[in-house]
């Protein structure tokens, strides 16, 4: 008849099973997924993230050098953080905080050059456009060691990487 | 009093979901109970037209907020038989892991669900304070507490670490401890007895013959259980269904109690037998043909029938979820009983809404 009693007093006895929320927080565990982020000078364009993402929030702009996500339309299922072939892109462990707008990520970095017709263009005038094409090299540079090791490494964005270029022409 | 239809749902309190009975009865006595769904149909199957194979895989987790696992684990290895392909075998295990822990916490859920349906609000609670142990494991381990998106076709994401194995068998250790405390409050409290026994008597033949699937199915005495078909790593383990005698709304509720711990039972001998070496097989092919594909969910046989062309959209996928395979047997148990058990026994075959019209 009174088999809940057990249970009773023992929960009596023992602190609180919850929490007073908003002052005290659990930590959040390491693998959480938490929050949707990209280092932005990292980023090469690649619209990988784009195309993989099964909830198409992300929208990538090559030639703006623009990366955008639409945290309301995502998914925290961090399929576009392993197939960032640069990994640029991040899961944080805390949620987004409450807000009262709507606020989307919108992440402007430097759209890189393309590499061939760049080189082509600024040979003869290398001489005059120097102190300009000073700062753009060393931006060039950066991405070309890091997109290099990406096909190596992992072997699914491979084709992804040169196809968003090519696709930036047309 | 004469005839009358009384409306249950699609808003009511013991619903979590909106279902619609239309109840005849005669003098607070069920006669016929007549279903209406589609309140929450989403059109999840049609969705494969538009997105790929692989990104299917997320929607699919969407299907049912309670088994995403294991929804995800019957769509990928539909592909993965389409493919030909070998997953390996630590892949096999920790499917089966992640996919016992979707089985306790739903059950768990249920548990407290069924205690609150015939008004025994502490043992809700006190179910659901053993399920939020779970639910930690599942966050630390997947990185989210419910849609936990570790499956790939040809494995999974995410790996399990000896330390974090050890984790797992001390907080399951410390859950099984509570679960067993609650025994007997579920099971022989006499108020608890009074509102389940004998409610909603479901024999073996209609069981079988209506097609019922899952603790409905076993509640009834038939051990029939999808795993039997030893999917991806039931084969190396030990486990024999669960199974009830007496059909009716207490048989439901025992099965389901002790697949919990048989659940957590089949998390220890995985993680015990778990064998070393690669999580995911990547592929790129396209599928192509068709397959059927059953896994065992926390309510039941679910079932998928993908049909693939070979291009990187499916052809049509069409989900066959447990709780459509208990209306029928759901509405056989209905006439006879009184309305105010009527909750009850519409709650003791684990209704997933949502789940049913996708």
């Amino acid at each position: 008849m009174f088999t809940m009693t057990k249970n009773v007093v023992r929960n009596l006895l023992t602190k609180s099973a919850t929490r007073l929320y908003p002052f005290d927080v659990r930590e959040p565990f390491e693998g959480y997924r938490g929050r949707l982020d990209n280092r932005i000078e990292d980023c090469i364009f690649c619209k990988t993230c784009q195309v993989k993402c099964p909830s198409q929030c992300i929208t990538v702009d090559a030639k703006a050098g623009t990366w955008d996500c639409d945290p309301f339309a995502c998914v925290y299922c961090a399929i576009c953080v392993d197939h960032c072939p640069v990994h640029c892109l991040f899961m944080d462990n805390t949620h987004r905080k409450p807000s009262a707008e709507r606020e989307a990520i919108h992440l402007q970095g430097t759209p890189k050059k393309k590499k061939a017709p760049a080189r082509a263009a600024t040979a003869a005038p290398a001489a005059e456009a120097a102190p300009e094409a000073a700062a753009a090299p060393e931006a060039d540079a950066a991405p070309t060691p890091d997109a290099a090791p990406g096909p190596e490494g992992d072997a699914a964005p491979a084709p992804d990487a040169p196809e968003a270029p090519s696709g930036d022409e047309k | 009093m004469a005839r009358t239809i009384l409306p249950f749902g699609p808003q009511h309190p013991v619903l979590p979901e909106p279902l619609h009975l239309k109840l005849v009865v005669e003098d607070e006595i069920v006669l016929e109970a007549v279903p209406a769904l589609g309140y929450v149909h989403r059109g999840l199957e049609k969705l494969c037209e538009i997105r790929d194979v692989n990104q299917m895989i997320q929607v699919v987790e969407r299907v049912c907020g309670i088994c995403s696992c294991l929804h995800a684990v019957c769509y990928c290895q539909g592909i993965e038989a389409l493919l030909s392909l070998e997953v390996p075998p630590r892949a096999k295990y920790l499917r089966v892991i992640w996919g016992e822990l979707h089985r306790m916490h739903s059950h768990l859920l249920w548990l407290g669900l069924f205690a609150d349906a015939f008004g025994f609000e502490s043992l809700f609670m006190q179910c659901w304070k053993v399920r939020e142990r779970i639910m930690d494991i599942m966050e630390a381990t997947c990185g989210n507490r419910v849609v936990v998106s570790v499956n790939v076709i040809g494995g999974v994401r995410r790996d399990l670490s000896p330390e974090q194995c050890a984790w797992i068998l001390e907080q399951i250790a410390i859950a099984e401890k509570d679960v067993k405390r609650l025994q007997s409050t579920l099971l022989t409290d006499y108020t608890v007895c009074k509102r389940t026994k004998g409610k909603g008597v479901l024999t073996a033949e209609q069981a079988y013959q209506l097609g019922a699937a899952g603790p409905t199915l076993r509640g009834s005495g038939v051990a029939q259980d999808a795993r039997q078909e030893n999917y991806a790593a039931y084969g190396g383990l030990e486990f024999a269904p669960v199974t009830e005698p007496d059909g009716d709304s207490y048989a439901r509720s025992a099965v389901r109690f002790r697949e919990t711990l048989q659940s957590i039972d089949l998390v220890r001998q995985a993680i015990a037998r778990m064998p070393g070496g690669e999580i995911v097989n990547p592929t790129k092919a396209k599928p192509q043909g068709e397959v059927t594909m059953r896994v065992e969910q926390p309510r039941g046989e679910l079932f998928y029938y993908i049909k693939a062309d070979g291009t990187k959209n499916l052809d049509r996928l069409r989900i066959r979820t447990p709780t459509f395979a208990n209306i029928p047997p759901l509405l056989a148990m209905l006439p006879g009983i009184e309305l105010a058990d009527v909750p009850v026994v519409v709650l003791s075959i684990d209704p997933c809404i949502s789940c049913t019209e996708r």
